[in-house]
């Protein structure tokens, strides 16, 4: 008999050996006359356990992990491929408390399946949304999206619904939907999960966009950092042109949609939407002045949809159980899921997806399994290099929109950083003011010459340079940069620094 | 044909190729650096000319960008995250090692032409910080060992 296999070809997974190890097992199966057929499936998103190997027996799948190439003979010899004992056997994956206690609706199929297959796709509910979508009409396909409460996971949370219908009831020629895959945000990855382990839901959730909207034509900006993406995207996208899920008239609906990857250049600014419709158009990624919102004019002057790679792989499964299904995750105003990336010193970083509502220390503590270095966690970074560092006093805070705003700190796209005790947040508030000098577009004074300017102001303060002047001159140009920026690169660098002034003084040398 | 004729053809290649795309200049550049590792002031004014644009423009274009390079790379370039998941796993001390193992900078190649260091701001990869790539191979949580170990493999292999 053969037996099926798995190892992933998510990246992470590759950076910790996968490549190696589906090599050896293949090698060593050849060996010994044993069947194999291995399949490069998504990640579970349990990085310390990767890279993870799986064997499908008539229990279930069976994980076995971390496994590296010298545990490869091992566990042949363990007869691992009937699910035998070993030292690396973790039981079954589906029983794995870090996976069981997750509510995953948008990476429901992300590790189970090929991502580039497409059968393997339809095979686990793929392209059922887009099937009903061809039968709705364009305002129903929009209601189902506003009703199911979805916000744009890609850091500014506004309404999905809401801008699609915008596009929606401006009459043009041509319109646009755009996917966000800039993922320029430190301690995110599920964007990049998404598009290589199950690229064809982006795929649908565009085309279901294209279908609402009325947009013949989708771009997928993808950063230049994410070559496995890339090619599990390209791979995709051929595949669903083949197959009439793309093209002139899809599935025969005589509606056309058009997919396309575009590739940035390594420019973090260029995943602020405007910026990237320049960089789209073959321009330097300024910063545009809004109004014009991009649903009315956007990439070459036309209505656009942009949004984020989760809130558009997020759409199939709202369009296929419908908008009151999704809704009834989450609290509050924030409803549905979020896949939270658990990152940094953390024992157990990886993918997380729950409904909003969750407390930080849960998170941490309870999935994340504390700190890597076993000392104890002093701050975390939450909603990437624009979003504030929470002491311990604030671990108990759920994650939500509304409730993070309260606190002035931001979910942003759910990237969850943690540090411990060894920590310098003076360090990293001249980190951030760097980071922003860098990657600042330049159009606005305050970010271009003020970061520059907080740059120098940390380093005296870190020199312990005349503390009673400097640390009011940090304050008040944060002031000017909160408050006369063009976007939230500029606008938001305040955030890292002045949570970390403000809840680590000490670092700073001043009192609290 | 000589050097510079040979590559002057290859670029107005992949320009005629790619300009009638909406926005083709991003493209195009990607195109250049991927066959050539770098865009050369030579090839400016070819793909300057093809979409019609000033050279001022693409050289605009050009600099914004971190990841388009003017300068020819070393045989590997080196991609080192910079940003804060994997600072907070020890990507300071990392840097440190690896700048003095090279014995050059960021932005700098090695005398040999071996390598070329780039920062980065963020792989993907910060569930296993600290993190780095070296040519299009992604690796996590490296440390000092690892990193001479695959710089070690790497010269094995050129
Ligand atoms: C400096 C900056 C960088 C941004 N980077 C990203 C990004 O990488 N990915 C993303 O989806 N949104 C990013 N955004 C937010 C986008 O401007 C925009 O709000 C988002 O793509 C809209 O999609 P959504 O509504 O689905 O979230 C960034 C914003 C700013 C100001
Ligand atoms: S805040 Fe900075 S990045 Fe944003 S528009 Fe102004 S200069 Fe550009
Ligand atoms: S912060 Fe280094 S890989 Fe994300």
């Amino acid at each position: 008999m053969i037996k099926t296999l798995y190892v992933p070809c998510d990246s992470s997974a590759i950076s910790l050996g996968a490549d190696r190890v589906a090599a050896a097992i293949l090698h060593e199966a050849q060996q010994r006359g044993i069947r194999v057929n291995l399949i490069r499936n998504g990640s579970r998103g349990m990085f310390w356990l990767e890279p993870l190997v799986e064997v499908d027996t008539a229990q279930g799948r069976i994980a076995y992990g971390p496994v590296q190439t010298k545990d490869v003979a091992s566990l042949f010899d363990a007869d691992f491929t009937n699910g035998g004992d070993h030292a690396l056997s973790l039981g079954l994956t589906e029983e794995l408390e870090y996976l069981k206690r997750q509510q995953r609706l948008t990476f429901a199929r992300i590790g189970i399946t090929d991502p580039v297959c497409l059968d393997s796709y339809i095979a686990h509910n793929g392209y059922q949304g887009l099937n009903n979508a061809l039968n709705m009409a364009q305002a129903d396909i929009v209601k189902a999206v506003t009703d199911s409460g979805l916000r744009g996971r890609g850091g500014a949370a506004f309404p999905t619904g809401i801008k699609w219908n915008t596009v929606l009831n401006t009459p043009s020629e041509q319109k646009y939907i755009i996917c966000n895959a800039d993922e320029g945000d430190s301690g995110t990855f599920s964007d990049r999960m998404v598009m290589e382990g199950d690229p064809f839901v982006l795929i649908e959730g565009m085309t279901i966009a294209g279908l609402a909207v009325g947009a013949s034509q989708g771009y997928i900006y993808l950063r230049v950092e994410y070559p496995h993406a890339h090619k599990a995207l390209t791979t995709a996208i051929d595949k669903a042109y083949a197959a009439g899920y793309l093209g002139d008239s899809v599935l025969g609906s005589g509606k056309a949609f058009h997919l396309e990857v575009r590739l940035g250049a390594g420019a973090y600014v260029c995943g602020e939407e405007t910026s990237l419709m320049e960089s789209l158009e073959g321009k330097r990624g300024l910063v545009r002045f809004k109004p014009p919102l991009p649903a009315i004019k956007g990439l070459f002057g036309q209505p656009t949809v942009v949004n984020n790679v989760i809130s558009l792989a997020s759409v199939p499964i709202i369009l296929d159980k419908g908008g009151d299904y999704y809704r009834d995750f989450g609290m509050g105003r924030s409803r549905g899921t979020l896949p939270i990336q658990l990152a940094g010193n953390l024992k157990r970083g990886g993918l997380v997806e729950l409904a909003f509502g969750l407390t930080l220390r849960e998170l941490l503590y309870d999935f994340g399994g504390g700190s890597a270095t076993g000392r104890p966690i002093k701050a975390v970074q939450v909603g990437g290099p624009l979003g504030a560092y929470l002491p311990e006093s604030q671990f108990d805070t759920p994650l939500d929109y509304e409730s993070f705003a309260a606190i002035w700190a931001v979910v942003g796209h759910g990237g969850v950083v943690a540090f411990d005790d060894t920590a310098d947040m003076a360090e990293l508030a001249r980190y951030s003011m760097e980071f922003c000098a860098i990657e600042s577009c330049g159009k606005c004074t305050p970010c271009r010459i003020g970061s520059t300017r907080g740059m120098e102001l940390m380093d005296d303060i870190i020199a312990g340079n005349d503390l009673s002047k400097n640390v009011p001159l940090l304050r008040s140009l944060c002031d000017t940069l909160l408050n006369g920026s063009l976007c939230a690169l500029g606008g938001m660098t305040p955030y890292p620094v002045l949570s970390a002034l403000n809840h680590f003084p000490q670092d700073f040398g001043v009192e609290a | 044909m000589t050097d510079t004729s040979t590559m002057l053809s290859t670029v107005q290649a992949i320009a005629t190729a790619l300009k009638d795309k909406p926005g083709a200049l991003l493209p195009i550049l990607h195109g250049v650096q991927d066959t050539l590792g770098y865009i050369p002031a030579d090839s400016v004014p070819v793909i300057a000319k093809a979409l019609n644009l000033s050279r001022a423009e693409v050289h605009g274009v050009i600099s914004f960008y971190h990841y388009f390079r003017e300068t020819p790379p070393g045989k590997q370039i080196i991609q080192l995250c910079r940003a804060e998941s994997c600072q907070s796993m020890g990507s300071k001390h990392l840097e440190a090692h690896v700048k003095a193992k090279l014995g050059i900078d960021f932005h700098e190649t090695t005398v040999d032409g071996a390598f070329s260091l780039e920062p980065v701001y963020c792989l993907g990869n910060c569930a296993c910080s600290p993190a780095l790539q070296i040519g299009t191979d992604i690796y996590g949580r490296v440390s000092p060992e690892l990193f001479d170990e695959l710089i070690a493999n790497t010269e094995a292999a050129a």
